[in-house]
């Protein structure tokens, strides 16, 4: 399988995603954000980091990439892309995903280790995740709080869009184990047609015990799952 | 001739920067101080001769695309001489 990690200006999280990838035996390779095409990919991943130095909004002009337009094209056509972080930031100015991310609530940087409850195992990113299992994965972001308007949170909890939730060690979703304010705590959501998905939590940073935690080794093989369904129903 | 963009957080958005402001100015002894806002001001400038009326259409359309976020801003153009 084959992942397309895009690069802006001031990505740093792309080192990490294709380490991460290339960890559990696939292929990655990183695209350069003014490439007008992603090439032979199955899934893209938007990677963390700050994005032409997060001017204006984080990842406000990261969307106008040429790069951004082959993600479209690609998501619209059903392919899988994952924003982490400041590509969750990149997804939801672009449009692909509703909402927006805005200043954490008590204003600081937050670089810990959270815990994450899996609201639903319906998704090319969640479909292997243990019943019941509590996700331990780090954050690091200023901007990560969660907003979308009222009818748009009812859409997502209608559609089932929420993917994970910020909560404690025993996956009670409370205020005090919310970092940055998010509404419903919401840390990462999918979209409508369930092939393009983003969480501020960075599960390639957690995919090795020797990183403190393999957790997010969950959403990975979440990924590979639904692709090779898609390679085995492309193939009959 | 100028652009002047005021862009500030919509009223539903939580606003922590304004929030904290608020309450420093309290505790200065500043009172009657309802709430505050803070965005971004931005100032283009408009090279000799342009149109106002297509530079109004044309700036009204970058700040709804890029220079403002309708999800979470409102904002205010003004065209000044």
């Amino acid at each position: 399988m084959n992942f397309a990690v895009l690069q802006f200006p001031a990505s740093n999280c792309d080192q990490d995603a294709v380490h991460a990838v290339r960890h559990f035996g696939h292929s990655a390779r990183h695209v350069w954000h003014k490439d007008a095409s992603l090439g032979d990919a199955d899934c893209v991943i938007v990677p963390g980091g700050f994005s032409y130095g997060d001017y204006l909004r984080c990842g406000a002009i990261a969307r106008f990439s040429p790069v951004m337009q082959a993600v479209k094209q690609f998501a619209d056509n059903g392919g899988l892309v994952l924003g982490v972080c400041n590509g969750f930031q990149v997804l939801t100015e672009a449009g692909l995903l509703p909402g927006a991310l805005i200043r954490n609530r008590d204003l600081q940087f937050h670089c810990e280790n959270i815990f994450l409850k899996t609201a639903t195992n319906d998704s090319p990113f969640t479909s292997q995740i243990p019943a019941g299992k509590i996700l331990r994965v780090p954050i690091a972001h200023g901007e990560g709080c969660y907003f979308a308007d009222e009818e748009t949170l009812a859409q997502l909890k209608a559609n089932n869009q929420i993917l994970w939730q910020y909560c404690d060690k025993d996956g009670n979703l409370t205020d005090s184990a919310n970092p940055n304010g998010a509404l419903l705590n919401i840390a990462g959501i999918c979209n409508e047609k369930r092939n393009v998905a983003g969480l501020m939590p960075h599960p390639e940073r957690a995919c090795e015990p020797l990183l403190g935690s393999d957790d997010g080794k969950w959403i990975f093989e979440s990924i590979f799952a639904a692709l090779k369904n898609k390679t085995v129903a492309a193939a009959a | 001739m100028k652009a002047k963009i005021i862009i500030t957080p919509k009223k539903a958005v939580v606003d922590p920067q304004g929030i904290t402001v608020k309450k420093a100015l309290e505790h200065m002894g500043y009172t009657g101080v309802a709430g505050v806002h803070i965005g971004k001001y931005i100032e283009i400038d408009l090279a000799p001769g342009t149109d106002k009326a297509a530079a109004q259409k044309a700036i009204d359309d970058a700040t709804h695309k890029l220079l403002s976020n309708p999800v979470i801003e409102d904002y205010k153009l003004e065209i000044t001489d």
